[in-house]
């Protein structure tokens, strides 16, 4: 990939002190995307020789296909909030009421494209009112969120009477299949819908003004205040992205079981952050990446299953993801005194 | 000739809680005019300069461009009627690179409504060699602004404003952490600005700096104005005198 903007300045170096300028250049504005690949492909080797009878079989790299993208979906749109300087914790229970929607459309009109769209609606409005409780009143979105995660997981179990709901009707219906059904009756649709998420997120934060705006209102956000930036309008998107998203995740991991807990998404809580932050996200705005998200949440699936076969306790995935998210947040603390 | 001002602004006051920046202050920027701001530390001049840039709305007053009153005026609204700014504080990302900082509030796109990234890259590279006089080959449009030394980033300020064709240049304190050639280079560019028919407003602690650029300057203290000399009336020495006793007594005898 050559860069006619650099060219010119490169030309005037010998070939030698050409390369170097090229490769220093590309490790400085990738560094960061360069380790989570690294990471990425060094665990994945770890993971075989500790556990090859798992490791290398097909069948577990179906089931990441299928299960990684629940939690992935969130951390994608989450990615840009982080950056954006904000967070948004609430996501759980936004899965949850967005399938409490779900099942009342699908039990009222029986139709399932029509409960799909009802619960992204109540996604995106739920974010949205997430937003204007941050943006419009001016609470910190840590708090706000924490506050929010409650009063909807509240509200899914109020609704529901505590009880779950079956959706095995739901499985007739033609979106059932696209949603997460399997192409070629192999390849698991989530897996889809996760790499189209990842398209359209890595769209929206690289190719779109709003994308921009993100980077700037996390890195400073009264420098883009002074040049013009809408920063009201650019954090209510953000939270409207995770509500949506959130919802959309619910709905395929509750179709994927054909059924509706009402504690739904309360065990991807740490699985998502821990994507975003091991993807290399600054925890202070301004800085990470999708690419970076999208190979974390596939980690982080790993890690589980690995744990697994490895024969150590779910208990210790708890602790592990915890570990994650300090060291990943930490090593950024201490790089960016070491810039600063 | 009184309503041919490229900027005019009336009675404008702002207060910030306790503190009243500026109390019923009127004025005006000819269409080819360059005027400088002088006043001490706190004296209200960049609070003005951020009303007319739209960044501040005032508690009370009118601001016209072109006779022609503006109101509920925004940050996007004064760069569309062409206020360009280099703020005291610089108003930059520093994690972010180059090429962004350019077109911070102001990203290209295509024609499919999503960024030209790689046309932002090439402006922003023409900018720095001839604009800017980088000559660092270490120095990119990719390069964040963080490893940038003060004078560069003072110097990506600066271009930044000159980037976008502006009618109206404000410059807020711009000769901050320039060196003496630099500083040279900028006072130039701003009697270019003059000589392109445009209009400045000019900030600058340096007294000499401002005289030797400056059409007329506008004193201010303690938020009010507290008198105007148009700088062919007045010699340098008698400049420095007055501003001496306004800072003593707040007012010129
Ligand atoms: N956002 C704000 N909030 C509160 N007070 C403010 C704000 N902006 C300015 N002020 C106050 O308004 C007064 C004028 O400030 P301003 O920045 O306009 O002064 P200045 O003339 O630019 O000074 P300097 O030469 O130091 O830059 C000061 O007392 C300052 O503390
Ligand atoms: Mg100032």
């Amino acid at each position: 990939m050559t860069n006619p903007v650099n060219d010119t300045a490169i030309d005037r170096q010998s070939p030698r002190q050409n390369q170097r300028l090229r490769l220093r250049r590309f490790l400085s504005s990738n560094g960061t995307q360069l380790g989570i690949i690294g990471v990425f492909v060094a665990l994945w080797a770890v993971f075989i020789l500790l556990a090859p009878r798992t490791f290398l079989s097909p069948q577990i790299y179906r089931a990441f296909m299928s299960t990684v993208p629940f939690f992935g979906i969130i951390a994608l749109p989450l990615t840009m909030a982080i950056i954006a300087g904000e967070m948004d914790l609430s996501f759980p229970a936004i899965m949850a009421i967005g399938m409490v929607a779900f099942a009342y459309t699908f039990q009222f009109t029986g139709s399932v494209p029509l409960a799909f769209v009802a619960s992204l609606a109540t996604g995106s409005a739920v974010g949205l009112i997430n937003g204007i409780i941050v943006v419009g009143i001016g609470i910190p979105s840590l708090v706000a969120t924490i506050g929010t995660q409650f009063f909807w997981r509240g509200a899914v179990l109020v609704l529901l009477g505590g009880k779950g709901t079956s959706l095995i009707v739901a499985r007739e219906s033609f979106l059932y299949n696209v949603l997460v059904g399997k192409m070629f009756g192999y390849i698991p649709m989530q897996f889809l819908w996760m790499l189209l998420a990842t398209l359209i997120s890595w769209i929206i934060l690289n190719r779109t003004r709003l994308g921009a705006h993100i980077y700037l209102i996390g890195d400073n956000a009264q420098s883009a205040e002074l040049m013009g930036v809408n920063t009201k309008r650019t954090r209510l998107a953000v939270f409207v992205l995770v509500g949506v998203a959130s919802a959309f995740a619910g709905v395929l991991a509750s179709l994927t079981v054909s059924f509706f807990w009402p504690s739904l998404g309360a065990g991807y809580l740490l699985q998502t952050l821990a994507s975003v932050f091991l993807g290399g996200t600054s925890v202070f705005g301004g800085v990470g990446t999708i690419l970076g998200t999208f190979l974390g949440s596939y980690i982080i699936g790993a890690i589980e299953a690995a744990i697994v076969a490895i024969g150590l306790t779910g208990f210790w995935t708890k602790l592990i993801y915890g570990l994650i998210i300090i060291l990943s947040v930490s090593m950024h603390a201490v790089l960016r005194r070491r810039m600063g | 000739m009184e309503n041919n001002y490229r900027l005019e602004i009336k009675n404008i006051s702002k207060t910030f809680g306790e503190v009243q920046s500026l109390r019923n202050v009127s004025f005006q920027l000819g269409q080819n005019e360059v005027v400088g701001l002088l006043g001490d530390n706190g004296a209200g001049k960049s609070t003005l300069i951020k009303i007319i840039t739209g960044y501040h709305q005032p508690d009370e007053g009118e601001i016209y461009f072109n006779g022609q009153k503006v109101e509920k005026l925004s940050v996007p609204k004064a760069r569309q009627l062409g206020v360009e700014t280099v703020y005291q504080e610089r108003a930059l990302a520093e994690l972010q690179a180059l090429w962004r900082n350019i077109f911070l509030g102001r990203e290209l796109q295509n024609r499919f409504g999503l960024l030209d990234v790689k046309r932002m890259k090439e402006e922003t590279h023409n900018l720095m060699v001839k604009s800017m006089g980088f000559t660092s080959t270490a120095v990119d449009p990719d390069s964040k602004i963080g490893t940038f030394s003060g004078g560069e980033k003072q110097g990506v300020a600066i271009v930044r404003a000159l980037y976008f064709d502006a009618e109206i240049i404000i410059l807020d304190e711009p000769t901050m952490g320039l060196s003496l050639q630099e500083t040279r280079k900028l006072i130039n560019f701003v009697k270019s600005i003059k000589q392109a028919g445009k209009a400045a407003i000019f900030i600058d602690h340096n007294i000499f700096h401002v005289y030797s650029v400056a059409d007329r300057v506008v004193v201010l203290d303690r938020g009010r104005v507290a008198g105007e000399f148009r700088t062919s009336d007045i010699t340098l020495n008698d400049l420095m005198d007055k501003m001496y006793k306004i800072a003593e007594t707040g007012h010129f005898d």
